[in-house]
Parts: C-alpha cells; sequence; structure tokens
C-alpha cells in the first residue's frame, strides 16, 4: 500500500461500540414476528408423530370447520407449486440422497416430519385445528441407530439407493502400520459426541407475501443469507429472481441454523403463493427442537502412535456422522465429516494417516452445519489423544504440542488430507498462552487442592478452524452459494456516506464493521456512516454470513470499495481545482492537499457539485460517487486460523458436578477490526462449546421419538455455570486479502468443548477413571467412578 | 359443571396508560402485550418459563409473560422494557450494555436489561457470582455472558464513582 495516498485505517482495530446496539437493547428492534400486515395470516403444522411411517391418509373436513381456518394443505398441493430439492454437492464423490419435498409426501421420515399446513386468521386458530386433522399412519422400522445403519439387516431408508450411506471418504497415506509397529505409546479411545442443536433464542422465523396482481414474492425471513434465499425461492417456485425480494430484519442469533432450506419455510412461501396474501410462521420452541438442524452427532474410533521422545508418528480414525433422512439443502449436510477427516492431527501435519469417515441417513431431525462445523469433533479426537499421549510419557502438555506443531518455517502447508494452510502462529500461542494463565502457578495449585482431596483438573486443546471459504466449498458441487461479496458505498449529498453490503447482521457486529472500515478510508466520522444489510432490493449480491466470512471477505469487499470511491472523489477534486489527483487525499470529511496540508473541498460542497451544480464540472468528466466492488477468497479452499484454549474444573465426586473455574483462549485472527466486538463473540463461542461438553444432547428413543425437545429437558449454558473467560490473541497476517482479517466466527466453539473434556479427565486421573462421552453429565461421571469400583 | 368465559374483561395499567379489554381467557400475558398492545420489546423464545425473553414487571415483580394469563392482570400495574427504558437507571444500564457490547442479536437484551436493574436496585455491590446468579433465568445464546456481567459492575463503578 501507498502510504502517501492512504492514511492510515485509524479505526480498525479500534474497540468502536455498536451504534446500532441501543435500539435493540431498548426494545425496539425488529424481528421477523414483530412485523404486522394487512390481511396477514398465520400457519401452524401437523407434524410426524411416528419416526418412519408410511401416510395411508389425510382427512381435513373437519378441521377446514373450525372458525377462523383459511386453507388447509398437504404435502402433494406444495409440490405442485414447488420443484423438489437434493443437498448434494456434485463435487464430493459418490455422495447420494433422494428429492426432498416442503412438505411429507407418501412417508413421514422423522418425528417432527411436517406433514400437513393450516393457515389461519392466527396461529392459535390454525393450532385448533391441527388438532382436528386425521392422518392414518402405518408406522415402519425406523433406522435409529448410526452404528448399525449400514448392517444388512437395517432396513433401508431409500431403497432407490441400495444403502443409508450417504457419503463416505477414505484416506490413507503413509507408513501407517510401521509407525503403530514402531511406537513406544499408543494411545487409542473410542468418542462419543452428542447430537445438539443452535437453539437460536429467536427460532426460525418467516413471512410470505406473494402479491399476485403483479407477480412479486416478498419474503422476511429470520437468514444468514438473503441472496441464497433470493435464488432459493426464485428457482424452486419458478418465479424469475427480478419478482423476489428476500429483506433479513433484525436477527435473534443464528450459528448457521439459518442458511439451511426448511420444508417448513417453503410450505410457508407456497401457501403465501396459493392464497395470494401475506402468511406468517413462527416455529415455537417445541417444533424447533423438533424440525431444526441437528448436528455434532459422531461416533468415533481413533488411535495415534507417538514416538519416547514424543513425537506423533501417526493416526488412525474411523468416523460415523449420524444425519437425518435427507442430505440438507442446499449444503449437502456432510461437511461435518469433510471437515473431520480433513482435521484430525492437522494442527501437527501429521503425515501417516489412515481415516475413514461415513455420513449415514437415519429417521431423526434433518442434518446440517452449526458453527465450527465438524472442527470442535476434530479438535476432540486429537486433543484427548495428545493429552493422554504427554502425561503417559510424563511430558508437559504444552511443550508436547509445540514440539508436534507444524514448523513454523513449513507455511504454506499442504495437508495429506487435501487443504493447505497458509500461515498460523500455533507455537506463539502456546507460549502466550502459559503466560495469560500463569500456567506453572496454576499447575501448583491444583496439585495442592489434589493433596487436600479435591480433584482439579486443567486441560488443553490447541485448535484450527477454517474461515473465508472458497468456491471449492460449495458452488464448485453445483450448489447456488456464493463465495464473494459486494459492497456498494456512495457519497451523498450533505456529505453522509452510504454502504451497503450482501453480508448480513444477526448480532455479531457487521454494521459497525462495515461503518469502520468505510469511515476509516474515506475520513469521515463513524456517524455519518449509514449501513443498510439485508435486503435483495438494496444489497448487491453475495453469500451472506456462513464460515466466518462476514469481515474477511465482506469487510475486503468494503475496503475496496470505499479505496474505489475515495479515488473518484480524489479525481473530482482534481478536476474541479485542476490539481494533480497524487497530491489529494482525505481527512476529516474533507479533501485536503498532501503537500500543503491544506483543505480543498469538503465532502459536502463536493457532493453538492456532483448532484446540483454540473455547471463547473469539466466537459468530458463525470462524477462518480457511487461505487461496488466485490471479493472473493481464491487462493486457498479456507483461510485457517488458529488458537489454543485451557480450562480449569471442579470435580465434585459425590454429586458429579462439574465447576468452570476460568477458562483462557489464545486466538489468532489475522487483523482484528474490532476487538470488543470480537472478543465477546469468542466468549460466546466458547460457552457453546462447554454446553457441548456438559450439558447440550437431543435425545432419542429407540423407537425414534426425541424425548427431550424442551428447554426443560434440553439444558443449554445459562450465567451461573459459566467461567470468566481471558481471551488473547496472537498474530499472523494473511495474503489473501489487503484488510487481512481472518474469520473469528467460529474459532470460540472449535477448541472448548475438547479443553473441558480434557480437563475434567485430568481432573478425575487420581481416580484412574476416564470418560468419553460428550456430553459429560454428572450422572456419566458417577457411573464411571462407580464402574471402577 | 360451570363453564369458563372465552372473553375475560381486564382493566389494567400498561406502562402508565388504562387499559380496558376484553382478553380471550386462554391467551398468555405474552401474546396479549405483544399481539393486542404492540409491545414487541419483549420477546417470545420458548414460552414454558424457561428462556427469560418474555420478562416483564407485574406489581413490581419480574415475571415471565410466557407464564401468566393475559386475564390475570386485572387489577394489576404492567411494565414493559419500553414503559421503563427512558428512567435513568435503565439509560445507564442501556449505556453500560452498549459501552461493554454487552449483547449481540438483542433478542434476549430487553429481558436482560429488566432483570439487571432489579440487581442495581440492593444497595451493596454484588459480587460477579451474584450478578451471574441473578441473570441465571435469562438465557442468551449470544455472548458468554461475561459482559453482561461487567455491564452491571460498570454501573456499580460509576455510581462509587459519583459518591
Amino acid at each position: 500500500m501507498n502510504n502517501s495516498s492512504n492514511p492510515p485505517h485509524e479505526l480498525i482495530g479500534k474497540p468502536v461500540i455498536r451504534q446500532e446496539l441501543r435500539r435493540l437493547l431498548e426494545g425496539k428492534g425488529s424481528y421477523v414476528d414483530d412485523i404486522q400486515l394487512p390481511r396477514l395470516c398465520h400457519v401452524a403444522f401437523v407434524r410426524s408423530p411416528h419416526a418412519h411411517a408410511k401416510i395411508l391418509d389425510i382427512r381435513f373436513d373437519q378441521a377446514m370447520k373450525m372458525k377462523g381456518v383459511i386453507k388447509i394443505v398437504s404435502g402433494k398441493d406444495i409440490a405442485a407449486i414447488c420443484k423438489p430439492y437434493m443437498g448434494i454437492l456434485s463435487h464430493l464423490e459418490g455422495m447420494k440422497s433422494v428429492p426432498h419435498f416442503p412438505l411429507a409426501m407418501d412417508r413421514a421420515m422423522w418425528h417432527g416430519h411436517p406433514v400437513v399446513a393450516i393457515v389461519a386468521q392466527t396461529r392459535a386458530l390454525a393450532e385448533d385445528a391441527a388438532e382436528l386433522v386425521e392422518i392414518d399412519y402405518e408406522p415402519l422400522t425406523p433406522v435409529v441407530d448410526e452404528e448399525l445403519a449400514l448392517d444388512s439387516q437395517t432396513p433401508i431408508l431409500h431403497p432407490e439407493l441400495g444403502t443409508n450411506l450417504c457419503w463416505e471418504r477414505a484416506i490413507d497415506v503413509g507408513e501407517v502400520d510401521l509407525a503403530f509397529k514402531n511406537a513406544a505409546v499408543v494411545i487409542e479411545e473410542k468418542l462419543r459426541t452428542g447430537r445438539h442443536t443452535h437453539v437460536t433464542l429467536e427460532p426460525r422465523a418467516i413471512i410470505a407475501n406473494y402479491v399476485s396482481s403483479d407477480q412479486q414474492l416478498e419474503v422476511w425471513q429470520s437468514t444468514q443469507v438473503p441472496h441464497m434465499m433470493h435464488w432459493i425461492l426464485s428457482h424452486h417456485f419458478g418465479i424469475p429472481e427480478s419478482h423476489v425480494r428476500i429483506k433479513s430484519p433484525d436477527v435473534g442469533g443464528s450459528f448457521g441454523l439459518k442458511i439451511h432450506v426448511y420444508g417448513d419455510e417453503m410450505a410457508t412461501v407456497g401457501v403465501s403463493i396459493l392464497l395470494g396474501r401475506p402468511v406468517k410462521y413462527v416455529a415455537d420452541r417445541l417444533e424447533s427442537f423438533l424440525s431444526d438442524y441437528h448436528a455434532r452427532d459422531h461416533h468415533i474410533q481413533a488411535r495415534m502412535a507417538v514416538s519416547k521422545e514424543g513425537k506423533i508418528l501417526a493416526i488412525e480414525m474411523d468416523d460415523i456422522q449420524s444425519m437425518g433422512p435427507y442430505a440438507s439443502y442446499p449444503r449437502g449436510g456432510v461437511n461435518e465429516a469433510r471437515q473431520v477427516i480433513n482435521l484430525v492431527g492437522a494442527a501437527y501435519g501429521v503425515s501417516a494417516y489412515r481415516a475413514r469417515t461415513r455420513a449415514v441417513f437415519q429417521n431423526k431431525s434433518m442434518y446440517g452445519q452449526y458453527r465450527s462445523v465438524g472442527r470442535p469433533i476434530a479438535c476432540l479426537i486429537t486433543e484427548s489423544l495428545i493429552e493422554r499421549a504427554a502425561a503417559q510419557l510424563g511430558l508437559d502438555p504444552l511443550e508436547f504440542r509445540k514440539n508436534n506443531y507444524i514448523p513454523a518455517k513449513a507455511y504454506p502447508y499442504k495437508l495429506v488430507s487435501g487443504p493447505s494452510i497458509e500461515i498460523l502462529s500455533q507455537h506463539e500461542s502456546v507460549d502466550q498462552l502459559r503466560v495469560l494463565m500463569n500456567y506453572e502457578e496454576l499447575l501448583k495449585e491444583k496439585n495442592l487442592y489434589r493433596e487436600k482431596g479435591v480433584l482439579r483438573g486443567i486441560g488443553f486443546a490447541s485448535f484450527l478452524e477454517t474461515s473465508s471459504p472458497s468456491s471449492t466449498m460449495y458452488g464448485k458441487g453445483g450448489a447456488s452459494i456464493s463465495a464473494a461479496d459486494t459492497a456498494t458505498i456512495s457519497l451523498l449529498p450533505t456529505g453522509s456516506i452510504f454502504c451497503t453490503a450482501s453480508i448480513n447482521e444477526f448480532g455479531q457486529g457487521a454494521q459497525t464493521i462495515a461503518a469502520q472500515i468505510t469511515a476509516s478510508v474515506l475520513q469521515v466520522p463513524i456517524e455519518g456512516v449509514r449501513v443498510v444489510l439485508g435486503d435483495t432490493d438494496a444489497s448487491p449480491y453475495g453469500g451472506g454470513n456462513y464460515g466466518s466470512r462476514g469481515t474477511s471477505i465482506g469487510g475486503e469487499a468494503i475496503l475496496q470499495t470505499a479505496k474505489a470511491l475515495k479515488q473518484n472523489i480524489l479525481e473530482f477534486a482534481a478536476q474541479l481545482f485542476a490539481l494533480d489527483p497524487s497530491i489529494l487525499g482525505l481527512q476529516d470529511a474533507y479533501v485536503i492537499r498532501l503537500d500543503q496540508h491544506q483543505q480543498v473541498i469538503s465532502f459536502e460542497d463536493l457532493a453538492r457539485q456532483a448532484y446540483f451544480n454540473h455547471e463547473k464540472i469539466p466537459k468530458g468528466f463525470t462524477p462518480e460517487l457511487t461505487v461496488s466492488r466485490s471479493f472473493a477468497q481464491r487462493d486457498f479452499d479456507g483461510v485457517f486460523t488458529n488458537g489454543i484454549q485451557a480450562s480449569y474444573v471442579e470435580l465434585d465426586t459425590e454429586t458429579g458436578y462439574v465447576k468452570l473455574l476460568k477458562h483462557w483462549v489464545l486466538e489468532d485472527v489475522g487483523v482484528v477490526v474490532n476487538p470488543l466486538l470480537l472478543d465477546e463473540q469468542i466468549r460466546g463461542g466458547v460457552i457453546q462449546g462447554i454446553g457441548a461438553a456438559l450439558y447440550e444432547q437431543c435425545l432419542y428413543s429407540e423407537q425414534g421419538q426425541l424425548m427431550n425437545g424442551s428447554l426443560v429437558d434440553y439444558l443449554v449454558p445459562m450465567a451461573c455455570e459459566m467461567p470468566d473467560i481471558v481471551v488473547g490473541h496472537t498474530f499472523s497476517a494473511t495474503k489473501t486479502s489487503e484488510l487481512g482479517a481472518k474469520g473469528g466466527g467460529e474459532g470460540g466453539v472449535a477448541g472448548s468443548s475438547a479443553a473441558v473434556f480434557n480437563a475434567i479427565n485430568d481432573a478425575l486421573k487420581p481416580l484412574n477413571v476416564y470418560v468419553n462421552e460428550l456430553p459429560i453429565t454428572p450422572a456419566k461421571i458417577i457411573q464411571a467412578i462407580h464402574q471402577k469400583d | 359443571m360451570a363453564q369458563f368465559e372465552d372473553q375475560i374483561e381486564i382493566e389494567t395499567l400498561i406502562n402508565g396508560e388504562v387499559v380496558h379489554r376484553q382478553v380471550p381467557s386462554r391467551m398468555h400475558l405474552g401474546d396479549f402485550l405483544r399481539i393486542e398492545m404492540g409491545l414487541s420489546g419483549l420477546h417470545l423464545g420458548c414460552e414454558h418459563g424457561v428462556c427469560g425473553a418474555c420478562t416483564v414487571l407485574v406489581d413490581g415483580l419480574l415475571v415471565r409473560s410466557c407464564l401468566m394469563l393475559a386475564a390475570q392482570i386485572h387489577g394489576c400495574k404492567v411494565q414493559t422494557i419500553e414503559g421503563v427504558v427512558e428512567s435513568g437507571a435503565a439509560k445507564q444500564m442501556v449505556d453500560a450494555f452498549q459501552k461493554k457490547n454487552a449483547a449481540q442479536c438483542g433478542f434476549c437484551s430487553p429481558a436482560m436489561i429488566l432483570t439487571t436493574l432489579e440487581i442495581i436496585k440492593k444497595p451493596t455491590r454484588p459480587s460477579r457470582e451474584q450478578i451471574r446468579e441473578a441473570i441465571s433465568g435469562n438465557y442468551c445464546r449470544c455472548t458468554g455472558y461475561q459482559a453482561i456481567v461487567d455491564a452491571v459492575e460498570d454501573v456499580f463503578d460509576q455510581r462509587e464513582h459519583k459518591q
């Protein structure tokens, strides 16, 4: 960058507060359910009570007679106007699925599968009518044990596929057998991670309004990806994109939940088209558990070969991912398996690696991405083996890691599993963590407590996180999901700035990040930047938010757009004053002469010339005060970030209760645009991983019934059990963008489950007890202790 | 057998305004305030009393509006975030939340603010653990709760600084 024409980006890196937060704090937010429209009606769904059943007959004549009922439709009514979808990514060799319809057609495939949609004047009346819908089912044997899904005795869910296997991948690189033969230590384990779900506080919500007069479909949706939905609705309902508008108002949390296509939401759009009036659907909490995507349900067997000097020689791993009944649309739903097999051992560049992952169909809720897709599982596998190997060899767990990391000079580093890592700062992370947590003192403290009979444990987890995905993630496999983002920035007549972009806001602070970058480049006060996101009629096309890309990709698009506008402003001023643009710069919303440190013209006066007074503009010159630029990361499949976490816990062996004493995170996300926003986002991620470690699991009966579909039975982290979390940063520069930011939205989740898992097992060491199943509930701890007895 | 009425007449004071309405007897208070009164600052996150997003004040006490029927507020004084947000204490708390970035998506926030306003009514400064305990009935999926605790402490800091 040429420093003379590019003043430093003063606001980048500063803890700028979120101006837009005040509206939300004061209760003036506008989420989908807050929106009221003339003639608005409401939809409720009759959902299958069976995990697997043939639908023999549906009768809704009684329900139709209920007061307030407007329309009742079943699967075939929606299928008549909506093309089915199939979540296959063609670049994942051998991946299989079958077409999926918004509502169940001849079979119900999971407990909660929507079968009938009832539209009424109010949601309460729609629910009343739902009670009167009669459906005759013939229950079929459900496929609910993922470990038996591929057995010859198990029924095949989709006979046309001939298997319950959706996708598998195997890797066998290096001298694995030899490594295990020569190993001083072989650590082996079986791990189980609990199926869980996003539990956004705002449930999924959508209003669809089809205006038949001009064949326009207008949709308000709680979503991360307005443009993806724009394509989806246009394509599947056969409405030109020019006639579809998606608006994402305030979004009450997402974490990957709101990037998928849901049958009930598609059916809501369908009934709006059939009725020609607005229809609202807001999932209640009970149906959220039954119909939101689930994630993280894996059975793993793994072993690690280690030399007596503590070098990791090889890893072997076998993973089963338990899906729903269909590949999820449009992202495939096997990304966890992709990431797990890619990333086990990756931080250490393990070169002898034999692994297999298999994603199998189940009669359970649909399955797909949840924040930090697959990474917490890859981290748990690797880091639990490492912690045990270090302990068995009597080595310091942090030094053990440092001695095995990919050497700092080896970047860019190509993993044996395929992806390349641009650059990491793993060694520095460990060094800084040691200081941040005062490890030596903490170890002494832990041992003192142990002498007193109090079981305390310290656990570490080094993690990799992928961010800024390129189009090899989805687009290459045929999915219409953009890997590019675009921004448009204008100088307005009063000198204010208008910025819009294809990234979206759902609480992470995208608006503030956009304003910070824009204000920095254009040298205006941040209050003078208006940012509009999440409206396909206003925002340029792009991927939206998934895979930690809002700041790293969207931010770069905004940076480049702002720089282009700056150049146009300088050239326009140069034309007006017959100056060389290279001696001009920007300061305090003025064009200035850099050589004389003198104001030339204010943005307001400049903009007035462009919009209202063309007389003085030289002939042949047109001022361009609205600019758009796009950016896509194309150098790597994704830009890796790294970090390490530590957890300090105390166990009560009587009750099995785990007290979280403290937690530390060291993370490298490249350039930090706003530490105030990033650090608490990381903490939020950490406690989502703690939820996975200690509390959260969707429990299914042998009949495929979801047994804990409420917030009373499915526990989430609440404030009183959570520890204070200390966050620090290391830095390694990415050359994939000028901004230099890597994605920071997910790293907190990637390592926290494994850190807590390792801390609990460290605490249990004096009892010679090991737990290997998440979530580690008090009951499991007590059971493990008693089994030992 | 006695029949319950479908509609019940209530007179109540909501955010300082007298409200006289017929309400469906089965309608919960959260739905009444949101749908009938347009008070969309309270949110429905679970409708079974766990998440705390629908918290309001009834006769000065924090309640889950999803666990109360609209009919029950006859003769009561109800305050929602809209009714308290102009008070000095609320402004101070909102400032602190903003300064500490104690919210992300904001869906839990209005209820969280109401809950934290109860904490700062106490004369003595609570410990961080006590603050965590006091907000433990309000589910937040976005933050690490830490910034919320920081925000409450910030209000006490400012108060002590003034003295």
